[in-house]
């Protein structure tokens, strides 16, 4: 019975254990270091989804910002594309 | 003679970087191998006094790259192990007073002479860290397994990266295997996996790493030091050989442990 209580006990330390919160926390930071040390790599991803959405949507390619933003425990790419004009749809 | 320059370096201050060079400059040693280490962190040298060295220094880095100083003259050599020699840094100046361009040629100066260039690198990520790494070929990251550690050494790798240094790999210093087995700290694949980068080897969590230092005796010098095993482990794999890991949670035999108990009770 103790035997099956401190297992229990056990397994759910290992859930809990602080580590998972130091990969976490670690994970988050990683890709905002990451990403303001080589802030080419947002540049380039920005000019190829211009190229792409242009093809469909006319944007406003001045206005249009990408930025990585943390929302609770994960990391989101955010991009805000303001439309101008969604181009005729070819059938 | 054609040899290797190694750079040991981690961002972070603190986590074992001069002991790693002092370790690891002692133990190549033991495997016949000829090395110099070379303490760049102007201002703030210490791989002499972790080596036991610090009364035989009569110049220093700075003296040999701008004071015309022989590098014969101002490399100490350490008595007790044949082919080991310390070029300390200068305690007075500043980083500035060595440039990228005189670290290099430096480096390639002491490569025609040793098997091993260890570079020991100051923490930061300025002038110094950027003199230290210019004549690498290759570098070992040093980073305890904790969060300000490995954010550091991430950044590290990146700069190192940029550099154009392709051989990078990591030692992970003081794990501690128990806090590990219950998840308080963590495991060697978890900071693999976020830096990716190669394991070059673990060493864990040692008391004896501070009675080492307070003597000036390095660590690989005590056969009975689990640090010190690990690190002759690394310094093995660094001279070529194939050697295991470990696992963490690896218990030495009753032997070593009695032999062990033997010798702190005879201090």
């Amino acid at each position: 019975m103790l035997d099956f209580l401190t297992r229990l006990i056990w397994r759910d330390k290992e859930k809990t254990g602080s580590k998972h919160v130091a990969k976490e926390r670690l994970r988050l930071v990683l890709v905002h270091d990451r990403v303001s040390a080589a802030p080419q790599l947002l540049e380039a991803l920005k000019e190829d989804l211009i190229r792409v959405i242009r093809e469909y949507i006319e944007i406003d390619e001045d206005a249009l910002d990408v930025s990585f933003n943390s929302i609770e425990n994960t990391v989101a790419l955010v991009a805000n594309i303001p439309v101008l004009k969604i181009k005729k749809v070819i059938a | 003679m054609k040899g290797k320059v190694i750079v040991i370096t981690s961002g972070k201050g603190g986590v074992g970087k001069t002991t790693t060079t002092a370790n690891l400059g002692t133990a190549l040693t033991m495997l016949g191998r000829r090395v110099v280490m070379v303490d760049t962190d102007i201002g703030l040298r210490n791989l002499d006094v972790v080596m036991g060295l610090e009364n035989r220094i009569v110049f220093d880095i700075v003296d040999v790259v701008t004071g015309g100083i022989k590098l014969k003259q101002a490399l100490i050599k350490d008595k007790r192990f044949e082919g080991l020699y310390l070029l300390p840094a200068a305690q007075t100046k500043e980083k500035t007073a060595v440039s990228p361009h005189q670290m290099k040629n430096l480096c390639q100066e002491l490569k025609k002479e040793f098997d091993f260039v260890l570079v020991d690198c100051p923490a930061g990520i300025e002038q110094g860290f950027k003199n230290a790494i210019s004549g690498a070929d290759e570098a070992i990251v040093v980073a305890v397994p904790e969060v300000s550690s490995v954010r550091d050494a991430d950044r590290i790798v990146g700069l190192l990266e940029a550099a154009g240094l392709r051989k990078n790999q990591l030692i992970i210093n003081r794990i501690r295997p128990r806090m590990v087995k219950r998840g308080d700290m963590m495991d060697i694949e978890d900071m693999i996996d976020i830096l990716s980068v190669d394991l070059l080897g673990v060493v864990p969590e040692d008391e004896s790493v501070i009675v080492s230092t307070n003597r000036g005796e390095p660590a690989v010098m005590d056969a009975s030091s689990r640090a010190g095993d690990a690190y002759r482990r690394i310094a093995r794999r660094l001279n070529g050989e194939e050697v295991t890991m470990l696992p963490l949670d690896y218990s030495e035999g009753l032997v070593n442990k009695f032999k062990r108990m033997l010798k702190l009770a005879s201090r």
